[in-house]
């Protein structure tokens, strides 16, 4: 008799929280500390395009300046098209914004 | 005291004339910190000076030439480029190129309809294992900021104007993943070496900031 396939569930936390193609707004945070998220795309609304893999370091240490590896904060790549970043910047070019974002950052839009 | 170059030579010089290489100014406020702090690193036997050296020669074995080869054989091996659009740093490390800052590649290819650039808004991130060390400009902040607010301004001034119904995507580099972006190939380079092609490609077109051309035309 053969055993039963073992399916061992993830945890929450080791699943990405967004998919490809999910709509996401960056937040509109200003925390103590250094966070690599460019000011001009806070509070931005973008469109999900690929999830990192591996996971990476974890933001929420670094930003204190701990850079104390703990491969826990995920990271997504972006896109936002430029015309809505800038003012009277012609949209029909189809121009756009590609960027990296920590998933502590992002929230569903 | 420098040489003095102001009386008559008698004595025979072969290079030319130059200000004298001296080193007169203080150091600033950061050449002080850095000096303290390697001082202070080596002093506890955190690190060596002859690690220091030795990351140094790391990165100057870092050259253009490294990301050139990459992109020839994407172009002249199909298998290859795949796995190179699938998985940067994998497809580097194939042909031999350490990835020893332990960043992510992302190789970004520039089709008929797409243009790529790369920047990194908040300081200086770049594909150093692959391309060595950024142009000063890539870090002043003129690149930075206008990069991504007006990027088509920024490629003019590179001589670089891009046809009607070609979109840029600039990506902003903001943390532990680096790009490189995959050139065109030119046309009229049908059957070329893989060695003849990497000839081609340079630092800039790697960047996004211009094509890859045949001639060394002047930009």
């Amino acid at each position: 008799m053969s055993s039963p396939p073992l399916s061992p569930l993830p945890a929450l936390h080791e699943r990405p929280a967004f998919a490809v193609g999910d709509r996401v707004r960056i937040a509109t945070r200003a925390p103590i500390g250094h966070y690599r998220v460019p000011i001009y795309v806070r509070g931005r609304e973008a469109k999900v395009t690929r999830i990192i893999e591996p996971a990476l370091i974890d933001n929420e240490e670094e930003g204190y300046g701990r850079n104390a590896g703990g491969l826990r904060g995920r990271y997504y790549r972006v896109a936002i098209p430029l015309a809505r970043l800038w003012t009277g910047y012609p949209a029909a070019r189809g121009d756009e914004l590609q960027i990296e974002i920590f998933e502590t950052w992002l929230e569903r839009a | 005291m420098p040489h003095d170059h102001d009386h008559p030579h008698p004595h025979a010089h072969d290079h030319d004339a130059h200000a004298p290489i001296v080193e007169d100014a203080a150091p600033g406020y950061y050449e002080v910190m850095e000096t303290a702090l390697r001082e202070l690193l080596i002093g506890k036997g955190l690190i060596t000076a002859a690690e220091i050296r030795r990351q140094i020669e790391v990165l100057d074995s870092r050259t253009p030439a490294l990301g050139a080869k990459v992109v020839a054989r994407a172009w002249t091996d199909p298998a290859y480029r795949a796995r190179l659009l699938e998985d940067g740093r994998a497809a580097v490390e194939e042909l031999g190129i350490t990835v020893y800052d332990d960043t992510q590649l992302i190789v970004l290819e520039n089709t008929e309809t797409v243009h790529n650039l790369i920047v990194c808004t908040l300081c200086s991130c770049y594909p150093r294992p692959v391309l060595g060390l950024p142009p000063d400009w890539y870090k002043l902040k003129p690149y930075r900021a206008r990069a991504v607010s007006e990027p088509r301004k920024v490629l003019a001034e590179f001589g670089t104007v891009l046809p009607e119904g070609v979109e840029i995507r600039v990506s902003d580099s903001t943390s532990l993943v680096r790009y490189l972006v995959l050139p065109r190939r030119p046309e009229g380079t049908e059957g070329w070496s893989e060695e003849a092609l990497a000839a081609l490609v340079t630092r800039d077109a790697m960047i996004g900031v211009v094509p890859v051309t045949l001639a060394q035309e002047a930009a």
